[in-house]
């Protein structure tokens, strides 16, 4: 086993053990990039001088002795939307291209007070909007299973870089399936937390109502290692929920038995890829035979998912990212004759066509005469979505299908099809409009690429969607799995 | 209902973009095709259903009024495309 | 007589005088060099979220609860879209829907009648930042300084019907503010700010005029003055059998006039949308007490009590309380000395003419409610004489010492020992024998100039009741 497949329980053994030096660690992370991201593309920005400089100051740290945490002294990438202070944030677009944060993100100060490294800002596509990366305006990040593919996105750096063993662990952000999406494409563990669970603060907004941050591993002890250090209620965010955080680990239990799951009909129904189903009802025969139960349901609304969520974010985003004017931040235009000027060609030079679609898409669902018939019926219709998921949980601990409904498919093939590509998120998307937490784990191949299967519980009840994931895991091994990458 | 030319050169206006001819056909056509997918919702009935603009049933959440220390002026012009006098400088509002 | 009847509605924004913004740390002060008083949130940098301010909320309670509204259960915040450079976000977060408070009023009095102006809602919002126009208007430059301070924004129905009365509703609205201390209310400072929306009608028309609606009228004389000019030109306009078109004018206060800001104005579309970076706002039964019971007694009923504790008329009771600060420095007074008429004719005679003579405000001044009512009662006891009193209320008002310390210090005491009256009165007499013999010759006058020189030698000191009568005894002798 390399270096690169530790987990971050034998790192830490090996690092208070004195076998293992953070200076060695980084050293290591800094060269795996260097061998492989030309190919993968997962960085935008590295920190370099910065990471050996704190590793040099956390081994000294370690030699006076004393308990350290979990994540201390591990490497680690953020998503480039998620603002870093000093550290360049690009949010994947062109208009921030030269971007310093003057804060830190609030997850940021939470792994910097957990000691991790922060090695570099990982590539995504440009403000989150995208499920390819091939919406990066700086260059479109290859999967390292096959790298004629996308590693799905828009956390499309997150899920690659673990994948290709270039950091431990990363932060994604997933409004419509940014974690689950890409983690399920590039076979690792991504975990979408209960909206309100993670501070948004300094997550550069794409749809506010939706948005959460999470972590991406490649594996779920590591998931819930890093969601222990990310979540809990910060003052500064108003949609953080304010609810005891549990001791994620000791969820880890590797018992399901009695565990009741409930399996939607219409995320394996038409558009499903026949292998992908396939993985997916092997998944449930394993939880089966650990003595969980599970049954079919029905959450019938979700074929009115993909509409509603595309109204809502976009309509949220075109207002979130009208702070982009080219005034106090980011890129303007050469010699605007006037005001106006300014601002339509910074923001037109600015931003690539996907975001301007959602922008304009968001603008006139929001305009005068159309808010009803857009806005207010998408959140009625949000509504009866999260209506959906109450009722089944209800009855049932667990919900559990498919991440995407194929695995990753290649570069090109859905640029100018918007609507297609939208609707590769139809089985994530339901989930983000209900606020509840699921994750994405590995569950086998079809045709050599990873398949995701995706566990969704009630609000706040990560622990459980970890312990089931954590047992699937134990039982199976997929998630060893590693791409054939040099 | 289907967006044409000049709806799409509206809304492009209110949010501040300049759109190519060719961005602006490109644009109809596909905003027409995703509002056209859109059309599903008005299959459900949704009178008397509560909006939902938050999943979290929060209310009330506010700070003390307290005053914090505000930024240093050179942070607050760090990433400024122009500026003078410790001010952020835009070109006239009209022509 | 014009034929036409002039309708005005008004929308005041008061600034709220938090310390910190309404939605973040970031001070409210003002006057403080450009954008250091920024933050990443006031700054709408990317990834920020606003915090609301609960100070804020209250004083916006507290404010819609003195002008009588209705007090919303449950309300929220929307963002109202807009691209300008004073507005970091691109957005200003606002009410759109739900104000704090609905259907209020208040009473305004003009040319001794009572009027009742309704007030259709009271919402809470942000301020934005400053330009300031540089390289003759090719450039701005911005100060975010002033974004985020929290302001309630309050609409009155069209019930005003003239700029007399504009100027009464806003100066009420300005008192009201000022008692529930929400605000410093200064339209100097921009804390308090005024557009308005007026049109003419044909008397007996029901329905409405077009309307122009008219902003930068940064004072309250230009408030009236900018609607003087408006309804007039109105009128020409449908004179000349023209139509009123409905647009957007400044009011010049240089050139006295309004011109319109034709700005290829697109419609407005602010596309509304409830904040998702906020959460709603409710206002139960228990919070609405509490900051129900903090409102102090206000203008009207504060009035209403002078005339009838006091006995004093209702247009002086009315001066006395169109500024809470006046009104206290009266009730100050009142602890010195039982005389409150005597106190209201001070303030509103000499106090209001120093402070209008030289441009000033109370507190610029340095005497007390305490001086003043000690003042008075000098006068009551026969210490000093009204006449005096002038010079020693020269003195409250410049040195702010105790009027005591000022008869002592300038030697003001009244002089009504008979003996030394008399000494100087023979002396007068000796020396004006002209006088006395005009006087003796029936020429009452001649007892006023003797009397003079008498109070000249005495500068002014000796009692004149015993001058007068010492004098005539002498006299006659």
């Amino acid at each position: 086993m390399s270096v690169f497949d530790l987990r971050l329980s034998e790192i830490h053994n090996r690092l208070t053990h004195k076998q293992l030096s953070v200076t060695e660690l980084v050293e290591q992370s800094i060269k795996r990039i260097s061998d492989t991201d030309e190919k993968i593309g997962a960085f935008l920005a590295l920190n370099e001088e910065g990471a050996r400089k704190e590793a040099k100051a956390l081994d000294a740290q370690m030699a006076s002795g004393g308990e350290r945490g979990l994540l201390f002294g591990v490497p680690a990438g953020i998503k480039d939307n998620i603002v870093t202070e000093g550290l360049r944030t690009t949010c994947g677009s062109k208009f921030l291209k030269n971007h310093d944060p003057i804060y830190d993100a609030a997850v940021v100060t939470k792994l910097r007070a957990a000691q991790s490294v922060t090695i570099g800002k990982l590539n995504m596509d440009e403000f989150a909007m995208g499920g390819s990366n091939e919406n990066s305006a700086f260059r479109a990040v290859r999967n390292p299973w096959d790298l004629e593919r996308v590693p799905g996105g828009s956390s499309g750096g997150s899920a690659a870089a673990v994948a290709a063993g270039q950091v431990y662990f990363t932060l994604g952000s997933d409004t419509g399936g940014s974690i689950r999406q890409p983690a399920a494409y590039c076979g690792v563990v991504g975990l979408k937390p209960t909206y309100g669970l993670v501070s948004r603060f300094g997550l550069v907004a794409f749809a506010s109502s939706l948005d959460q941050i999470g972590p991406i591993t490649k594996n779920v002890e590591d998931s819930a290692y890093v969601l222990q250090a990310i979540a809990g209620h910060d003052e500064r965010d108003s949609t953080s929920a304010n609810v005891e955080i549990p001791d994620y680990l000791s969820a880890l239990t590797g018992d399901v038995k009695g565990l009741r799951i409930g399996v939607p009909k219409e995320y394996l129904g038409q558009g499903i890829d026949p292998q992908v189903k396939e993985r997916v009802l092997e998944a449930l025969k394993v939880f089966e035979s650990m003595g969980a139960v599970w049954e079919e349901v029905s959450l019938p609304h979700t074929d009115y998912a993909v509409a509603t969520y595309y109204l809502l974010a976009s309509s949220e985003a075109s207002s979130n990212l009208a702070r982009f004017d080219g005034v106090r931040y980011g890129v303007r235009a050469e010699n605007p004759t006037n005001l106006l000027d300014l601002y339509r060609r910074s923001r037109s030079e600015g931003f690539g066509p996907e975001v301007k679609r959602r922008i304009m898409l968001g603008t006139y669902a929001l305009s005068s005469g159309y808010y009803d018939a857009y806005y207010k019926k998408a959140q009625q219709v949000r509504t009866l979505i999260k209506q959906d998921f109450d009722q089944v949980f209800e009855k049932f601990d667990l919900i559990i299908g498919p991440t995407a409904p194929t695995p990753a498919f290649k570069l090109g093939e859905q640029v100018g099809d918007p609507l297609t590509m939208y609707l590769n998120d139809i089985c994530t998307i339901p989930v983000s409009l209900a606020g509840v937490p699921a994750i994405s784990i590995p569950c086998g191949t079809a045709e050599g690429l990873p398949v995701g299967l995706q566990i969704i519980g009630k609000p706040f009840d990560e622990s459980t969607v970890l312990r089931a994931a954590h047992a699937f895991e134990s039982q199976t091994g997929f998630h060893d799995l590693r791409p054939a990458l040099s | 209902m289907s967006i044409t030319i000049k709806d799409v050169e509206h809304v492009a206006n209110l949010a501040r973009l300049e759109l190519s001819e060719a961005e602006k056909e490109q644009f109809a056509g596909q905003l027409n095709a995703i509002l056209k997918y859109a059309e599903k919702l008005n299959e459900l009935d949704t009178d008397g259903i509560e909006p939902t603009s938050h999943v979290l049933p929060l209310a009330n959440v506010m700070r003390e009024d307290a005053v914090k220390p505000s930024w240093p002026i050179e942070k607050v012009l760090l990433n400024a495309p122009e500026e003078e006098d410790g001010q952020f400088k835009v070109p006239a509002v009209l022509e | 007589m014009s034929k036409y009847e002039t309708v005005v509605g008004l929308e005041v924004h008061v600034e709220l005088h938090t310390k910190s913004k309404i939605f973040c740390g970031c001070s409210t002060s003002f006057g403080a060099p450009p954008n250091t008083h920024t933050c990443p949130v006031c700054l709408g940098h990317p990834g920020v979220l606003p915090v609301l301010n609960r100070q804020a909320v209250e004083y916006a309670m507290k404010a819609a609860m003195a002008i009588n509204c209705e007090i919303a259960e449950w309300c929220k915040f929307d963002r109202k879209n807009y691209f300008y450079p004073d507005s970091p976000k691109a957005y200003q977060i606002s009410q759109f829907d739900q104000p704090i408070g609905q259907n209020g009023w208040i009473d305004i009095e003009v040319n001794g009648q009572t009027k009742r102006i309704g007030i259709t809602r009271l919402h809470l919002e942000e301020d934005a930042g400053k330009l300031t126009h540089i390289d003759g208007g090719f450039g701005s430059l911005v100060d975010l300084n002033r974004v985020g301070t929290p302001l309630v924004e309050i609409v009155s129905e069209p019930d005003i019907r003239s700029p007399e009365e504009a100027k009464a509703y806003l100066e009420k609205l300005r008192a009201i503010m000022q008692y529930c201390d929400v605000s410093d209310v200064k339209m100097e400072e921009g804390s308090l700010r005024c557009d308005a929306n007026i049109s003419i009608r044909p008397f007996g028309q029901e329905k409405f005029g077009t309307r122009a609606e008219l902003k930068n009228m940064n004072s309250f004389r230009g408030v009236q003055r900018g609607l003087e000019y408006e309804e007039i030109r109105q009128a020409e306009v449908l004179d000349g059998g023209g139509a009123v078109v409905q647009e957007t004018r400044r009011w010049d206060d240089e050139q006295g006039k309004t011109i319109s800001m034709r700005s290829k104005e697109e419609a407005h579309d602010y596309r509304y949308f409830p904040d998702p970076d906020l959460v709603r706002l409710h206002i139960d039964a228990e919070w609405k007490a509490r900051v129900l019971a903090s409102i102090p007694e206000l203008p009207d009923a504060r009035q209403a009590r002078y005339i009838q504790q006091y006995g004093l008329s209702s247009y002086d009771s009315s001066v006395l309380t169109a500024s809470m600060k006046l009104a206290d420095f009266f009730e100050e007074s009142l602890e010195h000395t039982n005389d409150a008429k005597a106190s209201a004719n001070w303030i509103m005679g000499d106090l209001l003419g120093y402070l209008n003579a030289n441009n000033l405000e109370l507190d610029d001044v340095k005497i007390t409610g305490q001086g003043l009512g000690e003042m008075i009662q000098l006068i009551e006891k026969g210490t000093i004489s009204s006449k005096i009193a002038k010079t020693v209320f020269k003195g409250l008002v410049e040195t702010g010492k105790s009027p005591q310390r000022i008869v002592e210090e300038q030697g003001l005491v009244q002089i009504s020992d008979e003996g030394a009256i008399l000494s100087v009165v023979d002396a007068v007499i000796a020396a004006n024998p002209q006088s006395v013999e005009d006087f003796r010759n029936g020429k009452e006058k001649a007892i006023g100039f003797l009397v003079g020189q008498i109070m000249k030698e005495t500068k002014g000191k000796a009692n004149p009741g015993l001058v007068n009568k010492l004098l005539v005894e002498r006299l006659n002798a």
